[in-house]
């Protein structure tokens, strides 16, 4: 298969085949980072500008280290510093920036479609890296990528995704990727937390943890966002903990194997108990290390596509 | 008479230059030829993915040793990158073995340009520090763009810019053979 994108905007556009592509890419890339001398010179002289108009530290940090392990030089775009604040709009921003001759653009925002406005207004490669409750793309890849590595496969796997279903990106990044590498996607949370008509996107819905959790391969926890409870979509975090925290009573209850993946960052004792996060058949771990090997998968494809 | 001209052409077009029992003495003479030179003592082979790799299989099996073999893919070490544009494809490099102080014995199928031993000559330096390095290919076919040439040579042929040699494996083929190509 040929990679002919310059963009990663989300997971909804792309086709099986080419998520399976970029899957495969990152099997030969994961390699790298288990050598004494962690580089490759790929992309040698290219400038990839992180952009994050939202914090984060993990993804940053991952993104960071994927491009260098790449030999591509990276820019970190603050943006309490920048001229954001002095009112430029983001468009301006990126352009700006593209005029300094970048490469690829790495774009978080609090706006879902922001990466895709910018992606239609510079030449550069663009990648998400999470848009308001849109998208998430490499989060699911990496997500896809640990299961496939785990299981050989991915058609057929049973995941339960459980938690704030509504405003999570990654939810909707993952649900696009599993289903459309033939898993059985189940969502749950409380119903509060579930968008009305979700089951379009071809999964299931379940408000009772213990009925999601009862006949699955994979427990994937995603992490509650305290801000919300000012925002009553549920009465207290202890209330949360206590019907959709993953603790021992229910792990023990259901005396099933299964796999406990989560993106991070946890909040133990909310959604899920530190008993439960350091078991034995945790992927969480493993999930960091293959963002990597993913992430260097998508930024060689999206530069490379390029002349 | 135009069925007879198409023939002609059909021969002109390609010709093989290696069958499969060639091939399998080639190789046997090679690996003599490695046991003497270099000896066993401390060897390591490493193979250019794709034929290469197999190749160095066929030779570590000849040494009868129990040689660590490697595999190695040079598509990240590329000096065409941002020259070519669509990405080429990535496979896996696999050297699960220290190289630190070993005999490398790299190995190729068709000896050309010389890049993509430059390439691999910087992969494998990423890997450690051997103590020497040398290389091994079925078919030097001439036209070296870089200072760059072959310690073990199977056979030297000379065609022209506008052909292309091609080395045939069982493995991914279906059979053993060398062949020239007119472009």
């Amino acid at each position: 298969m040929k990679w002919e994108r310059k963009d990663l905007i989300g997971l909804e556009e792309l086709k099986k085949e080419e998520i399976e592509f970029i899957l495969e890419v990152a099997n030969s890339f994961k390699e790298v980072s288990t050598r004494t001398v962690k580089k490759v010179p790929a992309l040698r002289g290219k400038t990839v500008v992180n952009l994050f108009f939202e914090p984060s530290t993990r993804t940053k940090t991952s993104f960071e280290l994927a491009a260098k392990r790449l030999s591509a030089d990276v820019l970190s775009f603050e943006v309490s510093t920048s001229s954001v604040s002095k009112g430029e709009t983001i468009i301006d921003t990126a352009k700006n920036i593209e005029a300094m001759k970048v490469d690829c653009f790495i774009i978080r925002h609090s706006i879902a479609g922001a990466p895709y406005l910018i992606s239609k207004a510079v030449n550069s490669a663009v990648i998400n890296a999470g848009d308001g409750s849109h998208e998430h793309p490499t989060q699911a890849l990496l997500d896809l990528f640990t299961v496939k590595e785990k299981f050989g496969k991915i058609a057929g796997i049973k995941i339960s995704i459980i938690g704030d279903i509504l405003h999570s990106r990654v939810a909707r990044s993952n649900i696009w990727g599993f289903t459309k590498l033939g898993a059985k996607v189940t969502v749950c949370g409380p119903p509060s937390l579930i968008p009305s008509g979700i089951e379009k996107m071809g999964v299931n819905v379940s408000y009772k943890f213990e009925e999601a959790i009862r006949n699955t391969d994979i427990v994937y926890l995603l992490r509650l966002q305290k801000e919300r409870q000012k925002e009553n979509f549920f009465s207290s975090l202890k209330e949360y903990s206590l019907f959709y925290g993953f603790d021992s009573d229910k792990y023990i209850k259901t005396g099933k194997k299964f796999f406990i993946m989560h993106p991070g960052p946890m909040n133990r004792g909310v959604e899920i108990r530190s008993e439960v996060a350091e078991r034995e058949n945790s992927l969480i771990l493993e999930q960091v290390t293959n963002g990597i090997a993913v992430r260097m998968a998508v930024l060689y494809l999206t530069i490379g596509s390029k002349k | 008479m135009i069925l007879n001209r198409l023939l002609r052409n059909w021969g002109n077009m390609m010709k093989k230059i290696v069958n499969s029992e060639e091939m399998k003495k080639i190789i046997d003479l090679l690996a003599k030829e490695v046991k003497v030179k270099i000896g066993l003592e401390n060897l390591v082979i490493i193979g250019i993915k794709r034929r290469g790799a197999i190749l160095a299989e066929r030779i570590k099996n000849k040494l009868k040793k129990d040689i660590p073999l490697g595999s190695l893919d040079i598509t990240l070490y590329r000096d065409d990158f941002s020259k070519v544009g669509a990405n080429p494809i990535v496979s896996e490099t696999d050297i699960l073995f220290d190289i630190d102080e070993k005999n490398i014995l790299l190995v190729d199928d068709v000896l050309y340009t010389g890049r993509t031993i430059r390439a691999a000559l910087d992969a494998l330096i990423d890997f450690g520090r051997p103590s020497l390095i040398k290389l091994l290919v079925l078919i030097d076919r001439g036209d070296r763009e870089f200072p760059i040439m072959a310690d073990f040579v199977g056979k030297t042929i000379k065609i022209k810019k506008n052909q292309m040699v091609e080395v045939k494996v069982k493995e991914l083929d279906g059979k053993d053979e060398v062949i020239i190509i007119d472009r």
